[in-house]
């Protein structure tokens, strides 16, 4: 499934060459030959589509040592913190999330956010 | 049957014997089973071991770095840069042209200033010898770390504290691109309602200063500044928020103070 937008997908191909530069930079560092699997970690309020991410990767691990590797792309769930009553909460879209106890607004986002690199199996 | 090691370390355990092949590949460690045949503790012996590296590195795009370079340069150099975004007309060259004439006869201020097209605020706050670049985009609604680069090599920066980059007119897309500042200063003018934070969440929560303009005409207009402060706190509660307007002169002095506080700020 192709993403929508040009720009959507411009923008996980910057986000996909930095990873792939990283992995190659470790597979150096470690005298491997072949990336066999990456693990990303993306928060699911990142602003970061998953499938941009794959569509992105098709294109940026070709004729690599990354290319065939398996993408795997761990959500990580929002979750919120409601500094009035101190609840975690699972926080829905956006910026601002109401408190399901106190329904106070709050913008305290405790996970969520992430973008990162997290696993690099090769050989 | 065992294979005779060629490897010339001792095995690690009384029946795992090591055999390393001498074209550069790995050794691989094997271990005997009691019926006499062996299997490998590492990987095949014509395969190199299977590595896996855990860690948790960030993922920053292209923007992101060059970003992380201004910001480097900025901080090198003791310049205060800050980042002023707003829809078209809100008032941001106005603001400037006052605070270089006012801040700028105590503090050498220095701009960037962008837009798709014509030099037109260049040329407006050319003024008490504040060094002034315009960016031009052409088609880009926003100013990226890149083009910032290149319009402060163009600035004589000598005695330089306060760097003011005026984005293009723009409530959404600048929200998403880091220029290395280090405050990001957001406008909202009377004459665009008190609806407008709710409506652009990401531009305000990126804020760190949220400066309400033109408000000597809120009256005028019917303008209900409590609703818009309201709106503000709620969708960016750590921006610190002054009304002013850079026409009258009204409730300039906080922001002077503000950007003094700034660059009088001891480095971390």
């Amino acid at each position: 499934m192709a993403p929508k937008f040009r720009s959507v997908v411009m923008h996980e191909v910057g986000i996909m060459e930095s990873a792939i530069a990283a992995v190659l930079e470790q597979a150096r560092k470690h005298g491997a030959r072949q990336v066999h699997r990456i693990v990303l970690r993306v928060g699911s309020l990142s602003g970061v589509e998953p499938e941009a991410l794959r569509f992105a990767f098709d294109i940026v691990a070709k004729d690599t040592p990354a290319d065939g590797a398996v993408l795997v792309i761990d959500t990580v769930p929002a979750r919120a913190r409601c500094p009035d009553c101190d609840l975690e909460f699972e926080a829905a879209a956006g910026f601002v999330f109401s408190c399901p106890r106190c329904t106070r607004l709050c913008s305290d986002l405790r996970q969520g956010r992430e973008l990162e690199l997290s696993q690099i199996e090769m050989s | 049957m065992s294979k005779e090691s060629e490897c010339d370390q001792p095995a690690e355990e009384f029946d795992d014997f090591a055999v390393k092949p001498m074209d550069g590949r790995p050794a691989a460690v094997w271990r005997t089973r009691p019926d006499g045949t062996s299997h490998s503790l590492t990987a095949a012996e014509d395969r190199p071991a299977l590595q896996r590296i855990d860690f948790q590195v960030p993922l920053l795009d292209k923007n992101d770095r060059l970003a992380a370079r201004n910001r480097a340069f900025f901080k090198s150099r003791g310049i205060t840069a800050l980042n002023l975004v707003s829809s078209p007309g809100s008032g941001k060259t106005t603001l400037l042209e006052r605070t270089l004439d006012e801040l700028g006869k105590t503090t050498r201020c220095a701009v960037v200033v962008g837009d798709l097209e014509t030099d037109c605020d260049a040329q407006r706050l050319r003024r008490n010898h504040a060094p002034v670049a315009q960016i031009t985009t052409g088609t880009a609604c926003h100013l990226e770390a890149e083009m910032v680069a290149r319009g402060v090599e163009a600035l004589d920066l000598d005695g330089v504290r306060i760097l003011f980059i005026e984005n293009v007119g723009n409530l959404v897309c600048p929200a998403s691109f880091d220029l290395g500042e280090s405050v990001r200063v957001v406008l909202l003018s009377t004459t665009e309602g008190e609806d407008k934070p709710l409506k652009y969440p990401p531009m305000f929560k990126s804020a760190h200063v949220v400066l309400l303009t033109k408000i000597d005409v809120a009256e005028v207009l019917g303008f209900d500044r409590a609703a818009a402060v309201r709106n503000i706190r709620s969708i960016a509660p750590q921006a610190q928020v002054f009304e002013l307007s850079a026409r009258t002169g009204q409730g300039m002095a906080g922001w002077y103070e503000f950007l003094r506080s700034q660059t009088g700020a001891a480095p971390r």
